[in-house]
């Protein structure tokens, strides 16, 4: 594979590895006849991120024809090849990428002002193909808006702030911090933004939901949306199913897909497969939860006087891994919107039931083509809903 | 300047005496070189060297040349001390490194002699500040002998090229190589890091490129840690001149201009790493 890569281009590209490195530590690269595509998973696959660059995007792109080929490698590498993204504009003039396969190189090679040549040879390990299986196109609920006006809003919330929900009605948007438990909640500042339909370049609501996922993915997106002026599109159906970001215009396209948390009892008990291929969800996005809620729980215990009537629940420190009951973001969510009664309401009953369960893993891990045979096909072909929901231990196999 | 109202009296006892109205004007250069404690100063009639070394194999001076100073006087040839030069940039940072636009603190530097403690006075808006540093036996420091006679290739650059390079460095990489050429590459950079490795090729021909006098390809490979410090110096320079002599010793000299205008040098000689097998 040989790439060329000009002018203001450059910098877009660097914006999307900068991008992807919010969401994993490693680049899959893989190039296609219908463009070079970039993608990264995080390591409890709870997050998938693609951008696919069409051949239009180069000045001059060209594959061996005839088979395919993949590989990955440390994203922190690829990074340092566009470490100073502030001068990248102003000095690179040109990038070429070359992979070559039999001297298990990929080559950046970049022509700056002053005659300064820099590259890069990083060496690659074969991978086998990343894909998600999403399908954007069925979603019940799709949004998009100007980076601007979702950039405005993510800035409300601290940095450290690790999900927010999002809620939607016909005619407005609700984005708020997630907070975890009722002990929580009662110290937390909760913050609550509103967007009205009209914000939005498009608005289209079939199902009144609301939905919780991380907010670094969004952030890492709305960096590159930012960079590059494009509108980000929102497609979601219900909890527990996936959300996806994207980014298009003629000659890129890119997609975060992030899972959401589940409510539905119908997906907990499929849980028991998810948590096995998410384990252990990666310390720097999970541990201050465990140390905030333990200190809550201890800090209650001395003064036990509960700002709600909420059932007894099992001793907060015995669970050092808990994650959270669900019952307040739902609760909230049906008093605030009426209309979406009717459908809540079994969710509403179990959740109930719930509260007094063993906590369940928070993100389920998308499914991935990955464990399918490599074929061209794979690439970005939408598979039915369900399977996204599904994890696969076979995935697990396969992270290594 | 109230420090030079003191008495002659009291000036007569130094064998070495130096006050200048800016003490940001050596901290900062002081700093560049500040890898390791220990540091030799040399004051001899041209100006002061300072001179830190690290495991026999990198030597970093610092020339603050007579001009700089306001007063310089020395009362013999050569004036030698040792001091924790860490222990000295505290007291310059501490007393001396209001960055308040406008306020610059007046430094006096004062030895009476060996086994006498060096004595810093400082001022600043009426207030003085005496500091008094032990010094130490001076070690003596090695001769690179490195003369511009044996250099082998020269060039001279702008620092503004270099210095992305020195920021993007894979610091994976335990050395760093400089291949000098007659022919292309003509100067090229490289680390061998984790990740594969990386090469920063300069044309001759760039109008970043002062001067480019190689006689002879030359690749020899310095440690990266040894030549991490030199860093500093690099971010403060706006020229800098690297040579080879036919031994692969380096020598790297930094340009620097100081707040008024005066012009600095900081040099850095390195021993090349041991002969590896090319790959």
């Amino acid at each position: 594979m040989q790439c060329v890569v000009t002018g203001g281009n450059v910098k877009v590209l660097a914006k999307a590895i900068h991008s992807l490195s919010r969401i994993g530590d490693e680049l899959y690269v893989e190039p296609q006849e219908d463009g070079l595509a970039l993608r990264s998973v995080n390591s409890s696959r709870s997050a998938y991120a693609c951008f696919l660059f069409s051949p239009l995007f180069f000045s001059r792109y060209s594959t061996p024809n005839g088979h395919d080929f993949r590989c990955k490698m440390a994203i922190k590498s690829v990074q340092a090849v566009f470490r100073s993204l502030a001068t990248l504009e102003k000095t690179v003039e040109k990038c070429h990428i070359e992979l070559d396969e039999h001297k298990n190189k990929l080559t950046f090679t970049l022509h700056c002002k002053h005659g300064l040549l820099k590259t890069h040879n990083l060496s690659f390990q074969d991978s086998e193909s990343l894909q998600a299986v999403f399908d954007k196109d069925n979603c019940a609920n799709v949004f998009r808006a100007q980076p601007r006006v979702l950039v405005d809003t993510v800035v409300h919330f601290a940095p450290s702030l690790e999900e927010v929900t999002v809620s939607v009605s016909d005619e407005r948007m609700w984005i708020k911090n997630h907070v975890e438990d009722e002990a929580e909640r009662s110290k937390a500042m909760l913050t609550e933004l509103c967007l009205a339909s009209d914000e939005f370049d498009h608005f289209a609501v079939q199902a009144q939901n609301s939905i919780t996922f991380c907010l670094k993915e969004l952030r890492g997106l709305l960096v590159f949306a930012e960079a590059t002026g494009l509108p980000v599109s929102i497609y979601f159906d219900e909890p527990g199913s996936p959300v996806v970001l994207s980014v298009a215009d003629s000659v890129l396209e890119g997609n975060f897909v992030l899972a959401t948390l589940s409510d539905e009892p119908s997906v907990h008990k499929n849980n028991s497969r998810g948590t096995r291929s998410a384990p252990s969800p990666p310390p720097d996005d999970f541990m201050n939860d465990d140390i905030d809620s333990y200190l809550i729980a201890m800090d209650t215990s001395v003064a036990p006087e509960p700002l709600t009537a909420s059932p007894p629940r099992p001793p907060r420190p015995s669970l050092p891994d808990s994650t959270c009951s669900k019952r307040p973001a739902a609760a909230n969510h049906r008093t605030r919107t009426h209309s979406d009664e009717g459908k809540e309401e079994d969710g509403e009953e179990d959740e109930t039931v719930d509260s007094d369960r063993p906590p369940n893993k928070k993100f389920r891990s998308l499914f991935f083509g990955s464990v399918l045979p490599p074929s061209s096909q794979m690439s970005t072909q939408p598979m039915s809903c369900q399977e996204v929901l599904a994890s696969d231990s076979e995935d697990e196999s396969q992270t290594d | 300047m109230p420090l030079s109202t003191q008495s002659q009296i009291e000036d007569e006892q130094y064998v070495f005496m130096a006050s200048l109205d800016n003490a940001r004007n050596i901290s900062n250069i002081l700093k560049a070189i500040a890898f390791k404690d220990h540091a030799v100063f040399t004051a001899t009639p041209n100006g002061l060297k300072v001179t830190v070394e690290d495991s026999k194999c990198l030597q970093a001076n610092a020339f603050i040349q007579v001009e700089v100073f306001q007063e310089f006087t020395i009362k013999e040839d050569v004036v030698g001390f040792q001091v924790n030069l860490t222990v000295l940039l505290d007291c310059l940072n501490i007393f001396g490194g209001s960055t308040a636009p406008g306020v610059s603190t007046a430094l006096r530097i004062c030895y009476k002699g060996y086994g006498y403690p060096l004595t810093l006075f400082l001022e600043e808006g009426g207030v003085v500040t005496v500091c008094k540093i032990n010094t130490e036996e001076p070690e003596e420091t090695i001769d690179f002998e490195f003369c511009s006679s044996d250099v082998t290739n020269k060039i001279i650059l702008q620092s503004e090229n270099l210095k992305e390079a020195f920021s993007e460095l894979d610091m994976t990489s335990e050395v760093l190589q400089f291949t000098m050429s007659p022919n292309q590459p003509y100067f090229r950079l490289s680390t061998f890091g984790n990740s594969g490795n990386a090469h920063y090729d300069y044309s001759k021909d760039s109008d970043m490129m002062e001067l480019f006098k190689c006689t002879k390809t030359q690749t020899n490979r310095y440690k990266m840690s040894l030549l991490k410090p030199s860093t500093k110096a690099l971010a403060l320079s706006c020229k800098v001149s690297v040579r080879t002599n036919s031994r692969g010793f380096l020598s790297l000299q930094y340009l620097i201009r100081n707040d008024d205008g005066q012009i600095c040098f900081v040099e850095f000689y390195c021993c090349p790493d041991e002969d590896v097998e090319e790959d």
